[in-house]
């Protein structure tokens, strides 16, 4: 017990006038655990809201949703249902404003019965809700209402009906479509969605069914039973545990990204706690010789510095953890649009206790590989200044090694939850790790080997430094390279993602589309466009049908054949399909002959997209039979297209030759461009005037909603990212500062007898100018071929690679290197040799 | 006769890659209690080397120390270090404070390591014997040469040593603070009838211990009583 206070107290005093020594120690730590924490917490909340707000989501137990309504066969099943029910119907359209003469694109919902089961739609005043179904009434969106400064009381016309705006809608919840944000809202009841006209041939409707059961458990099962049933009508069932893992899914590669970035942090801060209690130690060594040659045992020293470094390891981890939850708490406020609802920030307890446990078992373990070493400081060093290190084995450093990696392997398994990415990850860290220490150990030897003796004595000097005993070659180019390697790995994959975030933008693409044509609407529609000096960019005829056999079956035996590889939404979708005679430039054929008219009575020959004939499983030559509303066509493909997704068009999947779909029921659809927002308006308001069955979809409004949602996930990216950046830069710094007191003494000497100022600048520059170069340049290496695998693997992005930013890390991480040095020189340079000698031996 | 140290056929070998350094070779001596010794020669002839095997510091090639009758070659480094704590004092020529710790925790450190409830007041009572009475919260930057090694010389007698190594004692001082640290270091030797064995240059300083151990090319050439002790 007296040893124990003994041990406390000169730990304590010990400290006391070298804790400025530790800064970096600290600081690697709170910002390691800070990041930690902050990732872990927002997605622990994230998780927590999805449970607890995925019934409000769906707003009942059970959906089914599709594109057609329920048809006979499946009417009973649900009648059976002991359950509430509801009926949605969602469309997009145009609505026409007479009060400021405007028209706006509108999601139109038509509900029946008392949706949402769970969460609640408010409206203002509260009890429009009640009975605006009942009458030709409309609750309209907040925002649309500010735009158009409507006040409850005035009329909005849907298609060629008006309704009373009874009802300020204020939030809601519950949705089949998460185009929510995308379009205002407006619900109307659905007796009166008929007299809109609205909804006509080839009209994009939704119906959704929502289902209240007396037991919501067994949605789950019901689902199951039925799943099949259900989707060969091409519909959907939803439940609230289907919705939870849609909206997991749909944050896993944000999460997997933030995931990667609170594992960087870790790394970078764990490499900082290594090199700044080295440098520690190395300052603490003469008085360790001390304290051991006045009778302190080994276990003893050895206890004190762990003591110390514990202590103020806790106080990091704990003051990480805090920095941590103030930013899980600052994040949602810029997340907020982001999300499709309100997530509620608590402190999450569990990220908090596990941050401080993985901060204070990594931290220890990184810091003991350095402090181990005490045992091993002899009490001779008090008579001879020695700096012969004790070489032989040390079993407990190996074990500690052994317990880093192990400790990193778990870590990754926590994170990734997968045994073999976690140990791919660590044995790629391990990989690195034995690159940077193998170029090292060459770099070593090449310098000997082939020194270049007719160099001035000044680069000769900075040279030798590089391979003479006591040189820093390979703790800084395995410290600086490792953490140049993660880092730029980050750098890589945060750019990456936010190029393909860019690669999203509208740009110059078309941005609107107007679909709904009547085949005799299309000359009026083309004149109405060219009067406002826009192009008709695409002007596509679209006939709807499904495939009724293939390869010499039906759909319903291939259905019924286990050993079918052809997908189900390829059988089952109801395909819109165009004829034409040409190949648009953003279509590309890979197989066959492109067939563009066949005359009547001939075979058809169609062309497939590459996906979709992969899909369906048939290839050149095979046959396929569709039903095209009632009238069965057998086809054959003679051409396999890949279609280019970046480009704003309407891609078909199925393309027909003419000669074929003329005198088939159908629809056109309209591409063209709007040079700005006025003339969109005064466009959307004259085609909707002459055809209000006709829907304009505005991309334009998409995009920036769009480009809203993606500017926020990149400020994530990029201050999520900061924090690994800042780590990074203490472990440079701290690195470099360990080579201050390798370098200090014989600089001094070298003043001493004679050498100038710029001599001592040049060798110094020289040496770390070579260091920080092949440690910045073998990291680099090595954090292209990780986020080479990273990018394809994981993040599933294009590995497309901007080689400026690599250029600039390459040169800030060796112009830091080299100015941290000459820094550490600073003091030789501008006091006198005998003050430094005072000083720092 | 019982001697405090006994030194036989010790050799001290160093390897430089495939070399060899005789540093020591084959010293032979017995020092008794209460003796005072000095280790002499010139630069490189082992007197350091020497000190350092016979306070345990350092494990010889060949050859035996004795410390009170216990031979230390055997002992692993934590029981040698059991050993300097309750037996040895150490006084530098660099003085060799804790710089972190203050004059007072400097000296109380033998008699903490030992678990001792006096060492504050017995470490008091040594600052104030050297006279840094006022001095003691001050820390190793804040003295001068002489201080630092007053207190380094009380830190020594802390732990009441049977045995006390100073190793060029007065090496980094001007002549007047040297000889009041000889003094210092003389007085309390005789007061507390503590083995000194000084490692020096300095033949004055020498010659006034009573016995002197010459070595050159890391053997004895000359064990002789110094002057003093030879006029008496």
């Amino acid at each position: 017990m007296a040893n124990l206070s003994f041990l406390f107290k000169t730990a304590i005093r010990d400290s006391r006038k070298d804790l400025n020594k530790l800064f970096m120690f600290m600081s690697s730590i709170i910002l390691g655990i800070a990041a930690l924490v902050a990732i872990n917490s927002f997605n622990y909340n994230l998780v927590k809201d999805i449970d607890s707000q995925a019934a409000s989501l769906l707003g009942a137990d059970l959906a089914i949703t599709g594109n057609k309504p329920l048809g006979e066969k499946l009417t009973p099943v649900l009648d059976s249902l002991q359950a509430e029910t509801a009926e949605e119907l969602e469309i997009f359209s145009m609505a026409y404003i007479a009060k400021t003469d405007a028209s706006q694109f509108v999601m139109i919902k038509a509900m029946e019965g008392g949706f949402p089961f769970y969460g609640k739609i408010k409206t203002d005043p509260e009890q429009a809700y009640l009975d605006y179904q009942d009458k030709p009434h409309a609750l309209v969106d907040h925002s649309l209402m500010l735009e158009h400064d409507l006040q409850v009381g005035d009329s909005i016309k849907l298609g060629i009906r008006s309704f009373y705006i009874s009802g300020r809608l204020k939030s809601a919840f519950g949705s089949i479509a998460a185009s929510t944000s995308f379009a205002p809202g407006i619900y109307i009841g659905k007796p009166f969605i008929e007299e809109t006209k609205l909804i006509q041939p080839g009209s994009m409707v939704n119906y959704a069914y929502y289902y209240k059961l007396s037991d919501p458990t067994s949605a789950e099962q019901w689902k199951d039973d039925h799943r099949e049933s259900f989707r060969n009508e091409s519909l959907r069932i939803q439940t609230v545990e289907g919705q939870k893992e849609n909206l997991d899914e749909a944050f896993s590669s944000l999460n997997n990204f933030l995931n990667l970035i609170a594992l960087v942090s870790l790394l970078l801060g764990c490499i900082g706690v290594a090199s700044s209690v080295l440098i520690y130690i190395k300052n603490k060594v003469p008085s360790i010789a001390v304290f051991r040659c006045l009778g302190m045992k080994s276990g003893q020293a050895f206890s004190i510095y762990l003591i110390q470094i514990l202590g103020l390891g806790i106080v990091s981890v704990l003051i990480g953890a805090t920095i941590g939850s103030l930013i899980q708490i600052y994040l949602p406020v810029i997340l907020k649009d982001f999300l499709p609802y309100e997530v509620v920030m608590d402190l999450s307890w569990k990220a908090i206790l596990e941050g401080v446990l993985v901060g204070l078992v990594m931290t220890m373990l990184f810091a003991l590989a350095p402090l181990v070493s005490i045992r091993n400081i002899s009490p001779l060093r008090t008579l001879r200044t020695s700096d012969d290190e004790v070489t032989k084995r040390d079993y407990l450093k190996l074990s500690i090694y052994g317990l880093i990696i192990v400790g990193i392997f778990l870590f990754l398994l926590r994170l990734t939850s997968e045994i073999s990415s976690a140990a791919i990850f660590t044995i790629g860290l391990l990989a690195a790790f034995l690159v940077l220490y193998l170029v090292s150990l060459f770099i070593m030897w090449a310098v000997k080997r082939f020194f270049p003796s007719s160099w001035s004595f000044v680069f000769r000097q900075g040279l030798a430094n590089l391979y003479r005993p006591n040189n820093q070659t390979q703790t800084l180019l395995v410290s600086i390279g490792l953490g140049t390697a993660i880092l730029t790995t980050l750098f890589i994959i945060q750019g990456l993602i936010l190029t393909n975030v860019d690669s999203m933008d509208a740009g110059n693409q078309p941005n609107m589309v107007l679909y709904g044509i009547e085949k005799n609407q299309a000359d009026r529609l083309t004149t109405i466009t060219e009067d406002y000096d826009m192009p008709v960019i695409q002007q596509a005829p679209i006939v709807t049908m499904r495939v009724a056999g293939w390869k010499g079956k039906t759909k319903e035996e291939w259905l019924s054949d286990t050993t079918r590889v052809a997908r189900r939404w390829a059988i089952n979708r109801e395909a819109r399909v165009s004829y034409r005679d040409y190949l648009e430039s953003d279509e590309k054929l890979l197989r066959g002959e492109f067939v563009g008219e066949v005359n009547p009575g001939d075979s058809i020959f169609i062309s497939l997209d590459e996906g979709y004939a992969e899909s369906l499983s048939v290839d050149l030559g095979d046959e396929i039979v569709w039903n095209v509303q009632g009238t069965l066509i057998t086809t054959f493909v003679s051409s396999i297209r890949e279609i280019e997704f970046r480009s704003m068009r309407t891609r078909f999947f199925i393309l027909f030759p003419k000669g074929v779909l003329e005198n088939a029921p159908q629809f056109l659809v309209f591409i063209t461009k709007s040079p700005d927002s006025e003339t969109t308006a005064k466009y959307r308001s004259a085609v909707v005037k002459a055809f209000p069955n006709i829907s304009v979809v505005d991309l334009g409004m998409i995009l920036s909603t769009l480009n809203d949602i993606l500017t926020k996930v990149s400020y994530i990216v990029k201050f999520m990212a900061g924090f690994s950046i800042l780590t990074g830069l203490i472990v440079l710094i701290s690195s470099l500062l360990l080579s201050k007191f390798q370098r200090i003494k014989e600089s001094v000497l070298l003043r001493t007898i004679g050498a100038s100022r710029m001599q001592i600048l040049k060798i110094n520059a020289t040496e770390y100018a070579l260091l920080g170069g092949l440690a910045a340049a073998t990291g680099i290496l090595i954090s292209l071929v990780a986020s080479y695998f990273l990018s394809t693997r994981q993040f599933e992005l294009e590995f497309d690679l901007n080689p400026l930013p690599i250029l600039f890390i390459f040169l800030f991480v060796t112009g830091l290197t080299v100015f941290i040095g000459l820094l550490n020189s600073r003091e030789v340079i501008q006091k006198s040799p005998l003050e430094v000698l005072r000083k720092e031996m | 006769m019982d001697y405090i140290l006994s030194v036989e056929k010790l050799s001290r070998v160093y390897k430089s890659g495939s070399r060899e350094l005789t540093v020591l070779n084959d010293i032979n001596f017995d020092i008794q209690q209460q003796e005072t010794v000095s280790i002499v020669g010139p630069s490189g002839s082992g007197k350091t080397t020497l000190l350092g095997l016979c306070a345990g510091l350092d494990s010889p090639t060949r050859g035996t120390v004795s410390l009170m009758g216990q031979q230390i070659n055997g002992l692993s480094e934590d029981e040698r270090a059991l050993l300097r704590n309750k037996h040895i004092g150490f006084i530098f020529q660099n003085f060799q404070l804790i710089p972190t710790l203050t004059a007072i925790e400097n000296v109380m450190i033998p008699l903490e390591l030992q678990g001792s409830k006096q060492a504050k007041s017995k470490a008091k009572g040594l600052l104030d014997r050297v006279g840094l009475k006022d001095r003691m919260t001050h820390y190793p930057n804040q003295l001068s040469g002489g201080e630092q090694q007053r207190v380094s010389i009380a830190r020594a007698f802390c732990n009441d040593p049977s045995i006390l190594f100073a190793d060029e004692p007065t090496g980094n001082l001007d002549e007047d603070t040297g000889l009041s640290i000889e003094q210092f270091l003389f007085d309390l030797n005789a007061e507390r009838g503590t083995t000194l064995i000084i490692v020096t240059h300095d033949l004055e300083l020498a010659n006034k211990t009573n016995r002197i151990i010459k070595l050159k090319g890391g053997k004895v050439v000359a064990d002789e009583k110094s002057l003093i002790q030879a006029q008496v």
